[in-house]
């Protein structure tokens, strides 16, 4: 799922400072699993702003609301009353749905509560690490189910490089080396032979590097 | 000034009458079957080229190439491609680094076709250090390609006259390809497999990480003969002269890909004060004596960076000198 | 803090907030007239949008009482709270506000006087504060 971790307060308090009454939404998917963005932190996040802005003596109002995703334009029907009066938005969803407000209520600003960091999974509760680079070429066949391109540092597709110690990567203790952990398990599916064969230069073009993707499907459209 | 033939005849493609890939020095000793020496040149961060003259004028005469590091730990210096054409300028003849962390295949190609058309024409691919190393932390990360697909992709330009994307090379591409090899990475089953990827990919020659474990070092080079490895490609085993107990106790801990056995950091640490830089320089010595006698060596690497002034005595107590040519 | 009667809000375990309380009130004990118990069955019950919210609605400080490291009947609940109230109290400094508004008070069940000594803490707390 897409994991984001909230703003530090200031930058926050700094988008808001011109306004005195907005809306601050959540949402019910990703963000909510991983406790940046969902109903608890939105009340939460909407108790500390009023009591900084109290506190600096400029009160602000602040609806509360949690939507059941953010991503979808049907869901932003569940904003529309409460958009209608107040000045702005504080979404506390992913990038995208930050720009799906942004992009529906045209005319208010829409400002982002969260940073969106990568796209991956709790190893346990609290603990989040990336697993998929999103490159449009998945080669999870290829190296065992673990990706190079997400959780190497080099993204490498013949690794590992020199670097690679006690199974953890060069930049850090708290990073496993990806290439360990492809090899460990090639091992236990007996596939080792993979590491042999020279997998070619990556088509970068299928991920953001060729430009923003889109995809048509005809066949679901109405 | 010496520039590489802008036009390819039948006579410098690859098989001409040398049949050398590029009869640069380092080849032709390697060729030869003489025992080969390099070095290392780190360059300035900046464009003080005196800093270039004050370490090269060490290595000249006393070594058959020097490789130019490539912004080495991700530090931002002088380029490797230009320090190699002022060194060569100097009477030394350059093996360019070229690493896969900084530049995209686009950028990587184009600088080949440039080096080569300056006269250089030995190159190690590396992938790099990782941006967070160095000083500009915050960089774009590129690893376009990695080590063994720059390898492949070189070879290419060389023996097929073509780019990665299939266009057709004005001009002759004449390298001598190196890479690097981790003899104490992990994991320590798989390094002689990953050797033989860089091998197949067009390594000509191999120049290794830092030893002082010769036990550890002895059985990786006989996980390579087994696989007929030292046939195929030149193995350069890499030395590192210590300069005090404090830098063998700090490199044992901190260095990723580094092991120095205890007894080494022993004598270092046991070196009487003032005395660290002597033992370090015998310690070299005994370990380019030991590498000497072990099937498939073919030569050494010295890697002693920013104590360059001591690469000539080192050379010589090692009996290294003189150098063929 | 304005007024003489501070206004408290403690969240109080069923296992041990709750009993150190009502043995305070069995001693007769004086407990400060601002004080609001708030039973929770256990002191992980105590999440970080209540405790924001009572400051959020005028409580000058929020106290959570619950059992002792080792002794909490739902194995960590108590863990989970300290935690809570570490993790806010930092987000307080953030705000400009006083952290000491956030205390995690571990209390044993027959300890009313504990009980009554920990509010009486606070209070002074509050007092240097302002």
């Amino acid at each position: 799922m897409i994991i984001a971790e909230q703003k530090p307060i200031e930058e926050i308090l700094e988008m808001l400072a011109p306004h005195k009454k907005i809306l601050l939404a959540g949402c019910g998917a990703c963000v909510t699993v991983c406790q940046a963005g969902g109903e608890k932190e939105v009340g939460v996040l909407a108790s500390q702003i009023r009591m900084a802005r109290k506190e600096a003596g400029n009160p602000i109002e602040i609806v509360e609301m949690t939507l059941t995703r953010q991503c979808e334009p049907e869901f932003m029907e569940e904003a529309k009353d409460a958009m209608k009066d107040v000045e702005a938005v504080l979404s506390i969803a992913c990038g995208i749905g930050v720009q799906l407000m942004a992009q529906t209520f045209y005319d208010k600003p829409a400002y982002p509560g969260l940073n969106t960091t990568f796209l991956g999974l709790p190893e346990e509760h609290g603990v989040f690490t990336e697993r998929c680079a999103a490159c449009g070429n998945c080669v999870l066949h290829l190296t065992g189910g673990i990706c190079p391109i997400a959780r190497c540092s080099k993204s490498l597709l013949n690794g590992p490089c020199g670097g690679s110690q006690n199974g953890k990567c060069e930049i850090s203790q708290d990073v496993d080396c990806a290439w360990q952990l492809i090899y460990d398990r090639l091992k236990a599916i007996g596939k080792l032979e993979n590491l042999t064969e020279i997998i070619p230069p990556k088509k970068w073009i299928t991920s953001r590097d060729g430009g923003p993707r889109k995809i048509v499907r005809e066949d679901l459209r109405i | 000034m010496d520039y590489q033939s802008g036009r390819r005849t039948e006579e410098n493609r690859k098989g001409g009458p040398s049949d050398m890939k590029s009869g640069s020095n380092l080849e032709k000793v390697l060729e030869k079957g003489e025992f080969a020496v390099t070095a290392e040149l780190g360059p300035p961060k900046g464009n003080d080229v005196e800093v270039v003259y004050e370490k090269a004028k060490y290595l000249k005469g006393v070594v058959d190439a020097v490789n130019v590091t490539d912004n080495q730990t991700a530090i931002v210096r002088m380029s490797s491609i230009a320090t190699s054409k002022i060194i060569m300028d100097l009477g030394l003849e350059p093996v360019m680094q070229m690493t896969c962390r900084d530049r995209n295949r686009i950028g990587m190609q184009s600088d080949i076709f440039g080096a080569t058309a300056l006269g250089i024409k030995n190159c190690l691919c590396l992938t790099g250090d990782h941006q967070r190393f160095g000083n500009e932390i915050d960089s774009k990360n590129v690893y376009d390609l990695d080590s063994i697909q720059l390898l492949s992709v070189l070879k290419a330009m060389r023996d097929e006259g073509k780019t990665l994307g299939g266009e057709e090379i004005e001009g002759n591409i004449k390298l001598f390809l190196g890479a690097a090899a981790n003899p104490f990475g992990d994991p320590f089953e798989f390094r002689a497999i990953r050797l033989a990827k860089k091998v197949k990919a067009g390594a000509d020659f191999i120049q290794t990480q830092v030893i002082y474990d010769m036990d550890r070092f002895r059985e990786w080079m006989k996980m390579v003969r087994d696989l007929g490895l030292h046939e195929r490609t030149h193995i350069m085993a890499g030395v590192m002269p210590l300069k005090s107990g404090g830098m063998a106790r700090y490199m044992a801990k901190n260095v990723a890909g580094v092991t120095i056995p205890d007894e080494i950091v022993k004598r270092m640490v046991a070196a009487p004060k003032g005395k660290g830089a002597a033992e370090g320089i015998k310690i070299c010595i005994e370990t380019i004596e030991q590498l000497k006698e072990i099937e498939g060596v073919h030569g050494v690497h010295i890697m002693a960076l920013e104590w360059e002034h001591r690469v000539p005595e080192i050379c010589e107590e090692a009996g290294l000198l003189p150098r063929p040519s | 803090m304005g007024s003489e009667n501070p206004k408290i809000v403690a969240f109080c375990c069923e296992e041990s907030g709750m009993p150190a309380y009502e043995h305070a009130l069995s001693l007769g004990l004086e407990l400060p007239e601002g004080l609001r118990v708030i039973a929770i069955p256990c002191g992980g019950k105590a999440e970080t949008g209540y405790i924001m919210k009572a400051l959020d609605e005028g409580a000058d400080a929020v106290m959570v009482f619950a059992c002792y490291e080792g002794n909490c009947k739902y194995v960590r609940g108590n863990i989970r709270a300290e935690k809570r109230v570490n993790y806010l109290k930092g987000r307080l400094e953030k705000l400009g506000l006083s952290p000491e508004k956030i205390v995690f008070c571990p209390v044993a069940p027959a300890n009313g006087v504990r009980f009554a000594e920990l509010l009486q803490q606070e209070i002074e707390v509050l007092r240097k504060g302002t």
